[in-house]
């Protein structure tokens, strides 16, 4: 169940970042170790807006501290999951 | 140290009657208005319901930016950066890839904009700050609402590494953007320059003008015939937007890549009224607007009546008689003697800081393809200078140019002009 739930963030996570990806073609293949700055080539400063938006889509806080620990599609997942559990 | 040649290579322009340079060629030439109601601005109590917008952008721009990209853009930007890809293409040029690190230290851009960006702040700052929510305002807003808006993001499209900025002065923006830009390329300052201006549209862009009732109120009926320059029932100007965009060379550098040459920037000047002499806020010195004239032919090496074509600033207000007069004194040429004169702000409207840029490229367009567009809706021509209707065009002609003027003068009684001359 929880990997399931797991399957569904990710699938959620993965169409939030979708649009501030600069390389659409690395998030075609996008694991749970994607970075979200080196690999997707997300503008650092988007990390606000995709906070943002992980909060209105997962109705979730977010703090900025942990906020600040994403620097990969799995971490986005790995927090999300945590907050809502 | 012996000046560069400046040399115009390319051009864009996104404007309310056509976007790219054959649609808005083709509407100079048929005298298609750009000017439309707009039922907002009726609902919101403006006096002036009408305006210059251009067309919607959503079938196009995704062919000019990836959705990142497109996320953090505001309409001001948006247009100038069509137009700047446009132009940057237009002139052969080949926009470098995204993964490359080279940076083209030769190249700059100057990009003005009058008002900046008063729509996004009005529309995302105020009221995210008015209900505390400002945490939701997102990462965009700085960028979208700097004065540097429109050309800051040019850098990462063409990996400029010489001088990116903005200039603001107010309707004069578009034109000075282009005399400074010529001037660091005339100086061996820069090899290229992508220079221009653009303008939001909309009623946070238009309200002060608007509250100022210096906009036209009597033609919401009739939005075609609202801008009406040089026209006796003239009674302000009908505002307007978009976006110009020119590229400059290095008459050399031009040369030896075997560019097409749009024109040369003959001679240029800027400056101001220093609100004496019955300039001020928002009206000009006389004196200083015949004396920016006359310093760009000047600057050309060229005489008075070497000018074939003058693209008025000619904003439908009561300041038109003045402007004619002005020309007329400057030239050295009697109303009878003057060279053919329009205003593209018959079709487009007054597109404020991005009037001069756009106006511009109508200028070079008339000179490549020899016609002077008509100047619409002055068939009432305004009787103080009757004198001078013989040399404004009320339809599109046919005239070989071979030297062209074009002026704008702004808010702060601040004033620019070039000459261009075909090549």
């Amino acid at each position: 169940m929880t990997e399931m739930n797991n399957e569904k963030i990710l699938s959620e996570v993965i169409g939030i970042i979708g649009k501030h990806t600069r390389n659409q073609g690395a998030l075609a293949t996008a694991s749970m170790e994607t970075e979200l700055l080196k690999d997707l080539q997300i503008n650092s400063a988007r990390f606000v807006d995709i906070i943002l938006e992980f909060e209105d889509r997962f109705n979730v806080q977010i703090p900025d501290e942990e906020a600040d620990s994403i620097s990969t599609v799995g971490d986005a997942v790995t927090l999300v999951g945590k907050l809502l559990h | 140290m012996t000046r560069k040649r400046v040399v115009v290579t390319g051009m864009g322009v996104v404007a309310p009657n056509g976007r790219g340079l054959e649609e808005f060629s083709a509407a100079l030439k048929n005298g298609t208005s750009g000017i439309k109601f707009f039922s907002e601005l009726q609902e919101l109590k403006f006096s002036c319901q009408v305006g210059g917008k251009p067309r919607s952008l959503d079938d196009v721009k995704n062919e000019y930016f990836a959705q990142d990209r497109l996320y953090a853009l505001s309409d001001a930007m948006l247009y100038a950066g069509i137009a700047a890809i446009d132009a940057y293409r237009n002139a052969g040029l080949v926009i470098p890839e995204e993964n490359s690190d080279e940076v083209d230290h030769d190249t700059g851009a100057i990009i003005g904009t009058g008002i900046g960006g008063i729509d996004v702040f009005a529309e995302k700052v105020y009221p995210a700050l008015q209900t505390g929510r400002v945490r939701r305002m997102g990462s965009t807003v700085v960028e979208q609402v700097m004065c540097s808006s429109v050309s800051a993001f040019m850098g990462g499209i063409f990996a400029l590494g010489n001088q990116v900025t903005t200039n603001s002065s107010a309707c004069s923006t578009g034109t000075e953007a282009i005399i400074m830009g010529a001037d660091r390329i005339r100086h061996g300052l820069a090899k290229r320059m992508i220079v221009g201006s653009s303008e939001a549209a909309g009623p946070y862009v238009w309200a002060g003008f608007d509250a100022m009732r210096v906009l036209i109120s009597k033609y919401n009926d009739t939005p075609e015939s609202a801008s009406r320059p040089l026209s006796a029932s003239a009674a302000g100007f009908a505002p307007g937007s978009g976006a110009g965009i020119l590229i400059l060379e290095d008459y050399e550098l031009a040369l030896a890549r075997g560019a097409r040459i749009y024109g040369e920037v003959l001679g240029t000047a800027i400056n101001s009224g220093g609100m004496r002499q019955g300039g001020s806020m928002t009206a000009p010195n006389k004196k200083g607007v015949q004396a920016c004239i006359r310093s760009a032919v000047v600057d050309s090496g060229i005489a008075p009546g070497d000018i074939d074509y003058v693209n008025g600033h000619l904003t439908a207000t009561m300041a038109d008689p003045h402007e004619m007069k002005n020309w007329s004194e400057a030239l050295e040429r009697k109303p009878t003697e003057m060279p053919l004169v329009n205003s593209t702000k018959s079709m487009i409207g007054h597109c404020l800081g991005a009037a001069g840029a756009i106006e511009c490229v109508a200028t070079l367009l008339q000179l490549n393809q020899g016609f002077v567009h008509g100047s619409l809706n002055c068939e009432d021509f305004h009787t103080e200078i009757s004198a001078f209707s013989q040399c404004v065009p009320q339809k599109s002609v046919e005239k070989n140019i071979s030297i062209a003027a074009k002026a704008s003068f702004g808010f702060g009684d601040v004033n620019s002009c070039i000459i261009f001359k075909k090549f």
